[in-house]
């Protein structure tokens, strides 16, 4: 039982966008050497590091590699591969070191160049990796597909349409546009996502994510720590895991996912449920998975979720906001970045003060991670307070 | 689909499905069929995900299915499949059970709906090599 037992210290995103000067382990420093300087730790009191992978540098031993690329000699360190889901779930192993008292500071970092570490081709084809070497890559399936499987199917079985999928595309370019950190991108409208170039049905380009530079950390410690940081930290109130499966074939439903599993133990650790979050960071790689994910999470009933963003609900200012920094369609995804830059916005949304996009109600905040085709699931709820 | 199918990428050989690819070879469809509790099982595995067993046989699959999801496929992940996009990408769900991913082919393919029947046929990839493919039979 976690639950008040880590606080998240301090919280950074690298520059995002393209930064072709860095290497992807440079991005990884900036990120780390921004969140500790906002928690007001140092890399001297890090004793634990986490990082996930790298698709561009992909090191036999990323976590040592980061290690020794920092210049720290940690006694807790590991590199973990769960997708997206990769900051939820490196999250929870260093909650699990703090409150086990194998680690008292966790430095967690990830990211890589992926926008200019390699060749747009490249990166496709790199991503493709997640499909089946023998039963899904001979037919020519890209990442895309295997979302647009789903979008398919649940726009048969529940009527969710192709333009509540483009209002969400819409409203992180909204909030994208808000965001000061984001790459400039002009607003767009329903028509322009609908318009955009078909990538694999139902999905066009502005339904998939951005392939951005960018990296992305946290400090974690224990609440031992709350009184000495720079800044007020975010307090682990429920975290969850589920994984049920890798490729999309082996997915029992594709309208049923593990994100109702790790979104229910994360609402029992934290003693809350759907009805007491003031705002959400879901994972939107496609404009389909944060509509399945509200479902999934008790945030809109079954077959309500497309609802939920064509009404306005999920703007900033509306009964609900979400992916208010304008998540990985609008504002950065690289490899395992897209979760950790929702985390961080949760921490700084929690604290207040950040102007425009700065939502009324910040109490309670809901970090869903997800990796793989809706494999793997890690839901964080994070508290402005214990609770 | 047909034109120029050997180029398209061969599957990558794993032992566990060693039967299955040999059977492909002569336009059949097999799969694992767990003697513990007669279901039929598809990734190939060891171990049978409902109920843990490691006894089975190939057995013989009807080949008929229903389309469960699918997706036209405009940006091709490579210069072979960018040749013949765009093509269809579909789930299917056998008969006996198992769910597969495959290509929908045939004249016809680009009109494939959730809920079509479909069967299966074979199709090239390289001299030593057949994956399964399916047709549209009705919808």
């Amino acid at each position: 039982m976690l639950r008040n037992k880590a606080i998240i210290a301090g919280a950074a995103d690298s520059d995002v966008g393209k930064t072709p000067h860095m290497s992807g382990l440079a991005l990884n420093a900036q990120a780390a050497q921004r969140a500790l300087d906002d928690s007001g730790l140092s890399l001297d009191d890090v004793d634990g590091l986490i990082t996930a992978y790298s698709m561009t540098e992909p090191y036999f031993m990323l976590g040592s590699v980061m290690a020794e690329y920092l210049g720290i000699e940690p006694t807790f360190c590991a590199s973990l591969t769960v997708g997206g889901a990769t900051p939820g779930a490196a999250l929870h192993q260093a909650a699990m070191a703090i409150a086990a008292g194998e680690a008292h500071v966790v430095l967690i970092t990830v990211g890589e160049n992926r926008a200019t570490g390699q060749s747009r081709n490249d990166a496709v084809k790199a991503l493709s990796h997640v499909g089946h070497p023998a039963f899904e890559m001979p037919y020519g399936p890209i990442v895309p597909s295997f979302y647009a499987l789903i979008a398919q199917r649940y726009m048969h079985e529940y009527g969710t349409t192709r333009e509540q999928m483009a209002h969400v595309a819409v409203a992180a370019r909204e909030h994208a546009r808000q965001n000061p950190a984001a790459p400039a991108a002009k607003a767009i409208e329903v028509a322009d996502v609908l318009a955009s170039k078909p990538i694999s049905e139902p999905l066009n380009l502005l339904d998939c994510c951005l392939i951005s530079d960018a990296a992305s950390a946290i400090v974690v410690t224990a609440p031992d720590r709350a009184g000495d940081l720079a800044n007020p930290p975010a307090w682990l109130l429920g975290i969850g895991q589920c994984h049920t499966h890798e490729h999309v074939t082996m997915a029992k439903d594709l309208t049923q996912f593990g994100s109702a599993t790790s979104g229910a133990a994360a609402y029992k650790m934290a003693g809350l449920g759907p009805a007491d979050v003031d705002f959400a960071e879901l994972y939107d790689c496609f404009t389909i998975v944060p509509i399945i994910e509200a479902e999934e999470l008790g945030l809109a009933a079954k077959g309500a979720g497309g609802q939920l963003f064509e009404s306005g609900e999920s703007r900033i200012g509306g009964r609900l906001p979400i992916n208010t920094h304008g998540g990985l369609l609008s504002y950065a995804q690289a490899g395992a970045s897209g979760g950790m830059h929702a985390i961080v916005e949760a921490v700084r949304q929690l604290r207040g003060g950040e102007g425009l996009r700065q939502v009324a109600k910040h109490d309670i905040a809901l970090v869903h991670t997800e990796g793989g085709v809706l494999s793997s699931h890690v839901t964080i709820i994070l508290g402005r307070d214990a609770h | 689909m047909d034109d120029g199918a050997a180029d398209l990428p061969a599957p990558y050989l794993s032992a566990d499905a060693g039967p299955y690819w040999r059977a492909a070879q002569e336009d059949r469809l097999v799969m694992q069929l767990c003697y513990g509790c007669g279901s039929y099982r598809f990734f190939p595995g060891l171990l049978c995900p409902k109920c843990g067993s490691d006894e089975q046989v190939w057995g013989p699959c009807s080949g008929q299915g229903t389309v469960y999801s699918l997706t036209m496929v405009h940006r091709a992940p490579n210069p072979a499949f960018r040749s013949i996009a765009p093509y269809i990408v579909a789930l299917i769900d056998l008969e006996e059970g198992p769910r597969m991913m495959a290509n929908i082919v045939g004249a016809d393919r680009l009109e494939t709906a959730i809920g079509d029947r479909v069967k299966v046929c074979f199709e090239a990839r390289g001299p030593e090599i057949k994956v399964p493919q399916f047709v549209r039979v009705g919808s």
